[in-house]
């Protein structure tokens, strides 16, 4: 655009504005032309709720992230062929073109040790580490084709969170609150909270707002203690103290507004204002012992304990409080063998996962939050049909035919999607690739996934990049 | 009623603006493309009735003028038509293409989608007005918006006046263009201000008045340091009422070196810089040299065409100086996945796309990376021209690896007083090795000739009637065959000596022999638990007279404790073999040089083990021989064996540069042993940085494209594509030799390149105004805006070459002209006319940055370490960072002044920042940032209210207003108040504040007096005035911290 179509543009949009009954104030007014110069859609608050494209059947985002990529083997996918060929080499066909981490070439076929058993009406077959998903399959969406592009883990933990194999483009989280805003006024839109023994490979890359503006970013809580850096006053500074202090900037950051007309002030002044209220209701957010017993007990969470089940139960308390999108990260399902393997360690995780992903879906079920509510589970990939060459039994990392499941949200419950087969090597029916998935999920939040986009370096970004289809088989 | 927008646009208007009613809403909504508000029914547009007439029936007025096809034309085109109908031929339709004459004035089979002077037979115009759903351009399934009414009516004028084509604006040569004439003379300080003023008096519109003396100050000083005024600046400043105040202080400023800190920084998110090597496991690496180097760059004001030249290439420069190495780290910012089980070669490729990608961002302001996969839909960059600007890059030695280094150790840069190896020695050390290496063949030629005579490659003899002794009084076992066993208990430190008399007339050599013993440990010669050994020394005396060894070798090394460190005559070094390292178990042995033979034939001689390190490490079993004649070959027996091999089998002196033998040479050549480790001595005190630099290997890699952008996919018909640039720019010198990053470098910044300066300036201008001239400072290509001030763009673009592409004048163009000068106080009139203030009538107020943010609190509490350069450092961030990736860094909180120096000092892990930058909006630096976003947000109010650093911050400022005004008087209370604001916020306070100042002290002080526990913590020290008493003007100083106008240049 020229000067002068950038003047009349701006120009334009405020008499519209101004005149149309919008109700937008003066500095809001001055804050979405600035926010426009910049390239950002929503004005004033960052944060204001604002309304999708279409309406959305979710309303809201629970993403239960399981780091290192679940077995499907072991978990969801019962493969007695594989079980016939155990020991045997793989068959050249299905293993020319493929590419892995870690397989050296000698490595052979590797029948799962776990028995299975079909649950509920949908008949959807879970292994024996799966009890308590057993009781909630029929309120469950199974995917068990799902493809992505790349075998190592940060680059696909980045794929299936940005659309990218790189760091540096927004994650799912930050395009959700992009578009959507937040319903809570002093949580953050898009929270973050952490299990087991250690953090995600590629850490905080992985909810970044990327080039969005920074509030779509995804915040960390940590499950105990503080749940937000900074959250605690300094030393000796009660709650009196800080509103005093805060109170006092106030009229500073007033009296310059009066001097400089900068609407920008307004928008600090708010920050500030949100920052004192966060103070309060984070802390009383983390209180998980003011849940029932019975509540408590479904979940397996402990209060003042960081678990993967008590990060369950604050996904709901947050979600309960109007926060967009939750993602939990539990570390660690990368069982290779060796370090990591199939038998202990992965009984371990089951144990620490099954019982609370259920009691999520179970509690939201009962509280009429499932309805507008997504909850997703899975990996960024899976694991092969062959074992590796270590001390103990585990599978390299695998980009086709792994599961993962939603429930809730308008997603089909108890419907089994896609199949491989009968070696678990590919897909054989109803491929759904990781930018299948994206767009379906911006689909059931009510957004075109061409269209949701943002432009940065001169191209308009979006979260499929070029890809991506939305899986209307799945959808209610 | 409605207002009409300000009648004076039609001033500014060319060309005839005729217009419907639905026509505003379609150019409105075609002009909003990714807002999804817009599409709202609410914001619906057809509601401005009215609205339209007004803006659209101006343009009668003005009369017609010629449509400009870059103005007006295409933008229409571009974002409707082009994405099918432009460059990428791959995803043309149709075969039509609309970006050149030639492709839209095609016979297309007896019709034509342009038809030069009727528009009303000119297909382009049918098809976008069309009602038919499979004939309508752009079509539906594209969800572009269709052009508005208004702007069929200007393609239609441009049709019929002939449907002229330009090229794209910021491809044309940059013009000389005289400052216009303007009617407020007296308004102009220097010549940028004529173009901001025509346009202003074309619109009747008054540039606001200067900024007030202290606004300008600390303007000034955040814009050009990005710290603010002390308070005895301000006093100066303000004191000064000569008529070049103001321009000797911006010389001053440019001549502080905290601008190249503050600039550097600009440079250093374009480079994106880090001290860690990114994705998952994102470990830590020394980049602070490349740092250091942009710093003192920009600080000495490098030309920028050199600047350039050195960064892209400094390595192939001829006779390259180590900061020109240095220079070239910038292109080794790219990432390194150290994930077990990545592919390096496409790990490798993603670093050559980032290096393509980021060249194309930061000289040329284009968006490459579109042309990665297929061509660029809007700009004239094919796919295969993209893959001819990667075979620039795609030769360098790097393999998602560390690749190429350089050590650099601090001092080299700026000084580094603490430094125990100063860069001079460090310097001669480097120079003794090069100097050893490169007179090494000569030297090579005569060790040859002896070696083919030699009959045996070494010749140890052991001596006779050994005997042993040890200093503690522990008594050493003399075994048959002359080994000597050390009993392990006795004392914790002990010198083993063994007496002989040679028989051999001289002695050149000694060897001493690593012997493990069951009696002590079968692996390993060490009597400590875990087989280790730690020989401090090792001496021999020949008939009473030290005799020393001038040089060692071994047959296993480890860098950390070579064997020089045991004739190193420094107790605190020793010789050891790492007993985790396997190959450390079994014999092992070490060779000692003497400088020239002696005499030893009947000779007392005495060699001497000096265990002076550690507890309980000393060699439990070892024998010592002597050789009469060096030998020739070195300890490591495959080494030794295959040169001996080939020192049989070549003709004499045939081949001396076979790497077999220059490898065996190399362990055996005095010189070079000799200066090696003298170096590994300073390296290991000094511990330099292994700065990652750019190497070519010497035969360039061939280039295939990538299908798709898949490394995975090379289009192998098409065959090599030879290194070259993008033909719609003026084309590379012709050279004969193959190219390489050294032409591309020229080429980036030779004077006929419009792009360079253009992007250049822009991206300067934007730190001062918020904003570029061209708005879209990382889009020069057809999707990005056009400049607000084209003229001035290429003025300051031509100045900025002729000038010697001196940044330093360019900045002090800009930061003296009245234009910058200006209030940035709102204005009424203006919001009318100009809300974004595109027409720049006055300045605007500015977030600063993350890192002033903190920079300018640590001046204004007086606690800032304004110490130049050296590795990152470490200050206090919460608890909890790290509790979100996969391996927690080692961040030990730094000490002294290290923890306040600049954030631009802080160490950076890509995977988890300081939440100081994160939360400020600094992006992660995995790719080039050529600006930062700026956004406000809770996370931002509570690091600033609540973290220890900033804390810290206010109890310093609080006891240093005390100090400096010492007294409980309500005056003093004043002066105090006084000083907190000038010192902070750079101006005193106002009537109003200064009361409210007071009261908030007086409530404070009567709160805080109630909870004096609270009082102490809140203080940090009950020095001076008292716990309660400082605690109040802590939280004075916080709330100062806190304000707006504190992060705001104003």
């Amino acid at each position: 655009m020229d000067l002068e179509k950038q003047l009349l543009l701006a120009s334009t949009r405020r008499h519209f504005f101004a005149q149309t009954g919008f109700g937008l104030g003066a500095v809001a007014l001055q804050q979405l032309l600035a926010d426009e110069a910049r390239g950002a859609a929503p004005a004033g608050n960052p944060m204001a709720v604002r309304q999708p494209h279409f309406p959305g059947k979710a309303k809201r985002v629970i993403y239960l992230f399981m780091a290192g990529g679940p077995s499907q083997f072991e978990l969801f996918a019962d493969k007695p062929k594989l079980r016939e060929l155990d020991g045997q080499a793989p068959p050249p066909s299905l293993m020319q073109g493929k590419r892995f981490a870690f397989l050296k070439g000698n490595e052979k076929l590797l029948g799962s040790r776990r028995k299975f058993q079909k649950y509920g009406q949908c008949g959807m077959e879970l292994s024996e580490l799966l009890p308590h998903t057993g009781k909630v399959v029929d309120d469950v969406c199974w995917i068990r084709s799902m493809a992505t592009d790349v075998f190592n883990h940060g680059p696909a933990k980045l794929f299936i969170n940005t659309g990218f194999q790189a760091p540096g483009r927004p994650s799912l989280g930050a395009w959700a609150t992009y578009g959507l805003g937040s319903e809570s006024k002093n949580l953050p839109g898009f929270v973050v909270l952490q299990s087991g023994p250690r953090g995600p490979r590629a850490g905080s890359t992985l909810w970044s707002n990327g080039f969005l503006p920074s509030s779509y970013q995804g915040v960390p809580f940590r499950s105990s203690g503080d749940a937000i850096l900074n959250l605690r006053n300094p030393k000796g500074v009660s709650a009196e103290e800080q509103r005093a202090v805060f109170d006092f900037v106030h009229e500073l950051n007033q009296e310059r507004l009066n001097q400089t007309g900068d609407p920008e002030i307004q928008t600090r002044i708010n920050a500030l204002e949100m920052a004192y209220q966060m103070q309060s209701s984070a802390p009383e957010l983390m209180e998980l012992s003011q849940e029932s017993e019975s509540t408590l007990a479904k979940y397996g969470a402990t209060p003042g304990k960081g678990s993967f089940a008590n990060n369950c139960l604050l996904a709901r308390r947050l979600v309960e409080r109007g926060v967009r999108f939750v993602q939990l990260y539990h570390t660690n399902w990368d069982h290779h063998g060796g370090g990591e393997n199939l038998e202990t360690d992965l009984e371990k995780v089951c144990r620490e996962v099954d019982q609370a992903s259920a009691a999520l879906v179970a509690d939201l079920k009962e509280r009429g939050l499932l309805e507008d509510t997504l909850v997703i589970w899975g990996g960024e990939f899976g694991r092969t049909p062959m074992g590796e060459v270590r001390g103990t039994i585990g599978r390299d990392h695998h980009v086709d035919g792994f599961t993962l499941w939603m429930a809730g949200g308008g997603v089909k419950p108890g419907l089994i999607y896609g199949q491989t087969d009968e070696l678990g090597f590919g897909t054989t029916e109803n491929k759904v690739h990781v930018h299948d998935l994206q767009a379906t999920v911006l689909h059931l939040l009510g957004f075109d996934h061409e269209r949701l986009t943002y432009r940065f370096q001169g191209r308009d970004f979006r979260l499929t990049d070029v890809h991506g289809r939305v899986i209307k088989d799945i959808l209610v | 009623m409605r207002t009409p927008p300000d009648p004076r646009w039609r001033l500014l208007f060319s060309g005839a603006r005729p217009g419907g009613r639905s026509a505003v809403g379609r150019f409105f909504e075609a002009l909003t493309p990714n807002l999804h508000l817009a599409r709202r029914p609410s914001f619906s547009p057809w509601a401005a009735a009215g609205l339209s007439v007004a803006l659209f029936t101006t343009g009668a007025e003005a009369g017609p003028q010629r449509i400009g096809f870059n103005e007006k034309i295409r933008p229409i085109l571009s974002n409707a038509c082009f994405q099918c109908h432009g460059p990428d031929e791959k995803k043309r339709e149709a075969d039509l293409r609309l970006d050149t004459f030639e492709g839209a004035t095609r016979d297309l089979g007896g019709y034509k989608a342009v038809l030069p002077g009727k528009p009303d037979q000119s297909a382009l115009i049918e098809r976008m007005i069309s009602h038919d759903k499979d004939e309508v351009m752009p079509p539906p399934k594209s969800k572009k918006p269709r052009p508005t009414e208004a702007q069929i009516q200007v393609l239609k004028q441009w049709i019929s006046e002939g449907a002229q084509y330009e090229g794209h604006w910021s491809f044309q040569p940059v013009r000389k263009v005289e400052p216009p004439a303007v009617r407020s003379e007296a308004s102009v300080r220097n010549p940028v201000d004529r173009f901001i003023l025509a346009k202003l008096d074309a619109l009747k519109i008054k540039p606001s008045p200067e900024a007030d003396k202290a606004t300008l100050l600390r303007r000034v000083h955040l814009d050009l340091t990005g710290l603010p005024p002390t308070p005895q600046e301000q006093e100066q400043f303000l004191k000064d009422t000569s008529a070049d105040a103001y321009e000797r202080l911006v010389d001053r400023l440019l001549a502080s070196p905290h601008y190249g800190e503050r600039w550097a920084r600009h440079w250093l998110d374009q480079a994106r810089y880090a001290d860690s090597d990114g994705y998952s496991i994102d470990g830590a690496r020394p980049m602070w040299p490349y740092r250091d180097w942009v710093i003192r760059a920009l600080n000495e004001d490098m030309p920028f065409d050199q600047f350039t030249r050195e960064q892209i290439a400094g390595d192939l420069l001829p006779n390259a100086t180590r900061s020109q190495k240095i220079a070239s780290a910038f292109h080794r910012n790219t990432m390194i996945n150290a994930e077990g089980g990545s592919d390096p070669e496409q790990f490798r490729n993603e670093s050559v796309v980032d290096r393509v990608n980021t060249t194309g961002a930061v000289w040329l302001g284009l968006t490459l990376g579109c042309a990665q996969c297929h061509t660029h839909k809007y700009d004239p960059i094919s796919h295969r021209e993209y893959f001819k600007l990667f075979a620039f890059f795609n030769s360098s030695t790097d393999v998602n690896s560390v690749g190429e280094t350089l050590p650099v150790v601090p001092g080299e840069i700026f000084p580094a007083p603490s430094a125990k190896v100063s860069p001079a020695q460090y310097a001669a050390g480097l120079r003794k090795v090069a100097d050893a290496q490169s007179t090494a063949s000569q030297r090579r030629a005569e060790w040859l000739k002896k070696l083919e005579a030699a009959s045996e490659p070494t010749r140890w003899q052991a001596p006779k009637a050994v005997s042993a002794t040890a200093k503690s009084g522990r008594q050493p076992r003399v075994l048959e065959d002359g080994a000597v066993v050390v009993p392990s208990a006795g004392a914790p430190q002990d010198v083993v000596e063994i007496h002989f008399t040679p028989d051999q007339a001289k002695a050149s050599a000694f060897r001493l022999r690593l012997l493990p013993d069951s009696s002590f440990n079968a692996q390993y010669a060490g009597t400590a638990q875990d087989g280790s050994f730690a020989l401090t020394e090792i001496e021999l005396t020949v008939d009473g007279n030290v005799q020393p060894f001038a040089w060692a070798v071994s047959d296993l090394n480890d860098p950390k404790n070579p064997v020089s460190t045991a004739i190193d005559r420094d107790p605190q070094t020793a010789w050891q073999l790492d007993p985790k390292r396997a190959e450390s178990k079994g014999l092992h042995e070490a060779w000692f040089f003497l400088k020239e033979p002696l005499a030893v034939e009947g000779k007392r001689c005495v060699v001497r083990l000096r265990h002076e390190s550690g507890k309980n490490r000393l060699i439990g079993k070892f024998a010592v021989e002597v050789a009469d004649e060096a030998p020739l070959l070195p300890p490591e027996p495959k080494v030794a064996q295959e040169a001996w091999k080939l020192s049989r089998q070549t003709k004499p002196g045939t081949n001396p540069n076979h790497p077999a033998l220059v490898a065996a040479f190399k362990k055996m050549d005095a010189p070079q042993v000799i200066a090696e480790a003298e170096l590994g001595r300073l390296s290991a005190i000094a511990q330099p940085a292994q700065l990652l630099i750019m190497k070519d290997l010497p035969k360039p890699r061939p280039t295939l494209l990538h299908l798709r952008g898949d490394f995975l996919n090379p289009d192998k018909t098409l065959g090599p594509l030879q290194p070259d640039t993008l033909a719609v720019l003026p084309p590379m010198a012709p050279s004969d030799q193959p190219r390489t990053r050294l032409d591309l470098a020229k080429w980036l910044v030779d004077p006929r390149n419009p792009l360079t300066p253009r992007v250049t300036v822009n991206r300067v201008w934007m730190r001062y105004f918020g904003k570029g001239l061209v708005e879209t400072e990382n889009d020069f290509g057809t999707q990005g805006t056009a400049p607000t001030h084209p003229e001035l763009l290429d003025w300051l673009s031509s100045e900025l070459v002729s000038g010697g592409w001196s940044l330093k004048k360019l900045h002090r163009t800009i930061v003296t002209s009245a234009t910058y000068r200006q209030s940035s106080t709102a204005r009424k009139d203006l919001r009318e006319i100009d809300p974004l203030n595109l027409l720049l009538a006055r300045q605007n107020r500015i977030r600063v940055d993350a890192e002033i943010i903190r920079d300018s609190a640590l001046v204004s509490s007086g606690l800032i370490d304004a110490t130049l350069g050296g590795p990152p450092v470490f200050p206090p961030q919460p608890e909890g960072v790290f509790a979100f990736t996969q391996a927690a860094k080692p961040w030990v909180v730094s000490t002294g002044g290290a923890r306040f120096r600049r954030a631009l000092y802080t160490h950076f892990y890509r995977s988890a920042q300081h939440p100081l930058t994160s939360t400020f909006d600094a992006p992660n630096f995995s790719t080039t940032c050529t600006r930062r976003l700026s956004s406000n947000t809770p996370l931002q109010a509570l690091m600033t209210a609540n973290d220890e650093a900033f804390m810290e911050m206010a109890q310093a400022a609080a006891q240093g207003l005390w100090k400096k005004v010492p007294g409980t008087s309500k005056a003093e209370d004043a002066e105090r108040i006084k000083q907190g604001f000038v010192s902070f916020l750079c101006r005193p306070p106002s009537d109003q504040e200064l009361r409210r100042s007071q009261q908030f002290l007086g409530a404070r002080r009567k709160a805080l007096a109630e909870s004096p526990q609270d009082a102490a913590l809140i203080a940090g020290t009950s020095a001076g005035p008292g716990p309660v008493e400082l605690a109040a003007w802590t939280e004075f100083t916080r709330a100062l911290i806190n304000t707006d106008e504190r992060i705001t240049r104003e």
